[in-house]
């Protein structure tokens, strides 16, 4: 009896989906694409980055759908919208940090997949069309995350547009029409985050859905990558029937036996994210977007403090060509780069250069995020009110070098200027000075600048540079010799301190050397 | 007929489509005739063309709504604004001021207010500067200890009277044209700074304007 109702079941359950199968006719060549066959060896936890990205795009619209039911995109309310989500909205916070890391997790997934399809060779024949679009994936990733971090509407958002509309300002002839492209206006302002509204909600979503549709569906149609053996080398004549013999020889059905590696992996991934939305909660919104309050030190989201780092360290007359051009160069090779090595080896053993290339774009990207974070370049603005002066540099100190110890601090050197481990680092840290710049090496430095140091005749008075000096001579990092001037001490005019009582005075060009250059050796 | 039938069962997608073409082969020789296929195919081509000129109709809307900021009218952005009295401003100090940007709207809100640094170098002669730091934008602080303009992001550095100092700025900090109309003083103002928009209206008098104002007091 039960198994006949259960036979009943089972076919009203047929009978439905017959009806919408006939109709629709998606369920068979959904099914056989699940079940194509591919090669055993590339059902690997190598192979998941693809599919991850994937799962973790979908999320991104999902919580992005569901943001938009509050968020107001309009300069005057769209930061007061966000606090409201943090704040007022039950689990707003919690959608807002699923996200903002579901942005970060989803832009380092991509590169991580990127990089592994770069060591296995997978670009080559017959795949350079998948690597080609998947350069536009990343690129439209990264779309999505700077105009992203643009509807975070607060003090970044804004300072970071300024950031966008300078460099767009920088390229020749048509600078200012992009400029006001970009703006939609001749400021920062509403229309400026419309825009920035319309790429990230509708534009970059929309050519994002239809290049991953293009993505997957070439992986389906010309197979998943083998797993790369060193010798086995791809020749366009021969590889699409080597291809079909391996996946007919040790091939396995994607779906369930390579598939269920990507589903746990993306359920880890998307676990993941909740558990930094979780724990360290939504980003920001830092500061009101109200350009009147200065005391702010914009920074761009993770993915792109890489590039902050490069901007402050290039130098000024480079600039702008490195700018308009450095782009340009590496889009350009990234999507040159199947059709110049479409063939040969695969394995990472016999490409030593494709190694060599991500190892340092690796590191690189690594230091220059580093350096992005704690940004060296950037003057401390309050180290010369905030940071104390060492109490051991005043041990024993003449009141005159007392006086110059304040004009120190006084006069912000301390912003640019580490002492004791504190202060800023645009310039070089100052606790052996004495020992590298003689005293009219000081004042002409401390005067006239030069060296990335401006100048500061103007701004101190002769005894302000007097007691400043006299203060920096004391820096001699562990009692050091001081610096002498070589010119004088041959002369034996104004002959170098010594550091201690007693001691010989040297008369040398080097304080290594004992014996003056003029009287020593024939 | 029964070749269909058994389409039928596994579920071919398009049954009705092949039968609407294996009926319609036996009578179809009168409509399907070489003639009737290239007037379709020329009519096919016509309906083409006629979509292409449609589009290119369209498009002159839709790129004109589209680069509607562009194709402004030059100099149609800057105006004279008030920045506040020349007695607020002391001199031979740096100061900040703000000014509600002239053409905004009301859901600009707080973006709509830019500040800017104003210098009373004597009298009636003033420096306004650009709050955005000539490299990239970023907003300069004063520090009147050092006089120097220091920026925040990459360490870009300005003398007192807006020259470079030090750091990635490749050049000193913008500046506004301003009028000292009375007791008010006036700033030419209306567009973000940067290497390729002006400050201020390159066709804006940079006559102080108690010179204009007074030319028929004096006479």
């Amino acid at each position: 009896m039960q198994e006949l109702k259960k036979s009943g079941l089972r076919k009203l359950g047929m009978g439905v989906y017959d009806w919408f199968e006939y109709r629709l006719g998606l369920g068979k060549p959904a099914m056989d694409a699940a079940a194509h066959p591919v090669p055993a060896s590339s059902a690997s936890w190598w192979y998941v980055f693809g599919s991850a990205a994937t799962v973790l795009f979908a999320l991104q619209i999902m919580t992005g759908v569901l943001l938009a039911l509050v968020y107001t995109p309009s300069a005057s309310e769209a930061w007061n919208s966000l606090q409201f989500l943090n704040d007022k909205v039950a689990l707003g916070w919690f959608l807002r940090a699923l996200h903002g890391w579901g942005s970060d997790f989803m832009v380092a997934i991509v590169l991580i997949h990127m990089m592994q399809v770069f060591m296995f060779g997978a670009y080559k024949f017959p795949r350079e069309l998948t690597w080609i679009i998947g350069v536009f994936l990343l690129l439209l990733t990264l779309g999505m995350a700077f105009t992203g971090q643009v509807l975070r509407f607060d003090q970044d958002a804004y300072w970071g547009l300024g950031i966008g509309a300078s460099i767009a300002s920088r390229v020749p002839l048509i600078g200012a029409p992009l400029v006001h492209l970009m703006l939609g206006a001749p400021i920062i302002g509403s229309a400026t985050l419309s825009r920035f509204f319309t790429l990230h909600v509708f534009v970059i979503p929309g050519i994002l859905l239809a290049g991953i549709a293009l993505h997957l569906l070439m992986v389906l149609r010309l197979g998943i990558n083998e797993w790369p053996m060193p010798g086995r080398v791809v020749r366009k004549s021969t590889y699409e029937a080597e291809y079909h013999k391996l996946t007919e020889k040790e091939g396995i059905a994607f779906v369930p036996d390579g598939a269920w590696k990507d589903a746990i992996f993306a359920a880890a991934i998307v676990l993941a994210v909740m558990a930094c939305a979780f724990f360290f909660g939504p980003f920001g919104p830092t500061g009101q977007p109200d350009p009147t309050i200065i005391q702010t030190a914009p920074k761009p989201d993770p993915a792109f403090l890489w590039i902050f780092a490069v901007l402050s360290l290039l130098p000024a007359s480079l600039e702008t060509p490195i700018i308009l051009i450095a782009p340009v160069i590496i889009i350009g090779a990234m999507l040159l780069l199947p059709l110049v090595a479409g063939e040969g080896e695969k394995h990472w053993a016999r490409r030593p250069l494709a190694v060599l290339m991500v190892t340092v774009i690796a590191v690189s990207l690594g230091i220059f995020t580093r350096l992005g974070i704690t940004t060296p370049w950037s003057p401390v603005m309050n180290a010369w009110s905030s940071d104390i002066i060492p109490p051991k540099l005043l041990h024993e100190a003449t009141p005159l070098e007392r006086q110059g110890a304040l004009v120190f601090q006084n006069k912000q050197c301390r912003n640019c200027h580490e002492v004791a481990g504190q202060g800023g680092q645009r310039g070089p840290d100052l606790d052996s000075v004495a020992t590298r710049l003689t005293e009219d090496q000081m004042v002409r430095q401390v005067l006239q600048g030069g060296g990335n140091m401006p100048a500061y005749g103007n701004a101190l008075s002769p005894s302000q540079t007097t007691a400043l000096v006299a203060f920096l001579k004391t820096l001699r990092g562990n009692d050091l010799r001081p610096a002498q001037d070589a010119s004088r001490a041959l002369g034996n005019i104004n002959p170098p301190e010594s550091t201690r009582p007693g001691e010989q005075i040297p008369s040398g060009q080097s304080h290594l050397s004992k014996e003056s250059p003029a009287s020593g050796k024939p | 007929m029964s070749e269909h039938e058994s389409e039928h069962l596994t579920g071919d997608p398009r049954p009705e489509e092949n039968k609407l073409q294996s009926e319609a082969r036996p009578v179809s020789n009168s409509k399907n005739d070489p003639k009737d296929h290239s007037r379709r195919v020329f009519l096919f081509k016509v309906s083409l063309l006629i979509n292409g000129a449609v589009g290119v109709v369209l498009a002159v809307p839709v790129l004109g709504y589209l680069l509607g900021p562009v194709i402004q009218k030059k100099n149609g952005y800057h105006s004279w604004i008030t920045l506040g009295n020349v007695n607020d401003f002391p001199e031979g100090e740096t100061r900040l001021a703000n000014y509600r940007n002239p053409s905004t709207t009301q859901w600009d809100g707080q973006t709509g207010d830019i500040p800017c640094w104003v210098r009373r170098v004597s009298g009636n002669q003033f420096q306004v500067f650009a709050i955005n730091c000539a490299h990239l934008g970023c907003p300069v602080r004063w520090f009147s200890e050092s006089k120097l303009f220091l920026c925040p992001c990459h360490g870009g550095a300005y003398y007192e009277d807006g020259e470079r100092a030090a750091g990635p700025p490749e050049r000193g900090l913008f500046e506004y044209k301003y009028r000292v109309a009375g007791a008010k003083l006036m700033i030419n103002a209306g567009e973000m700074p940067t290497l390729s928009t002006p400050a201020s209206s390159p066709s804006a008098n940079f006559v102080p304007l108690e010179k204009i104002g007074c030319g028929s007091c004096k006479s």
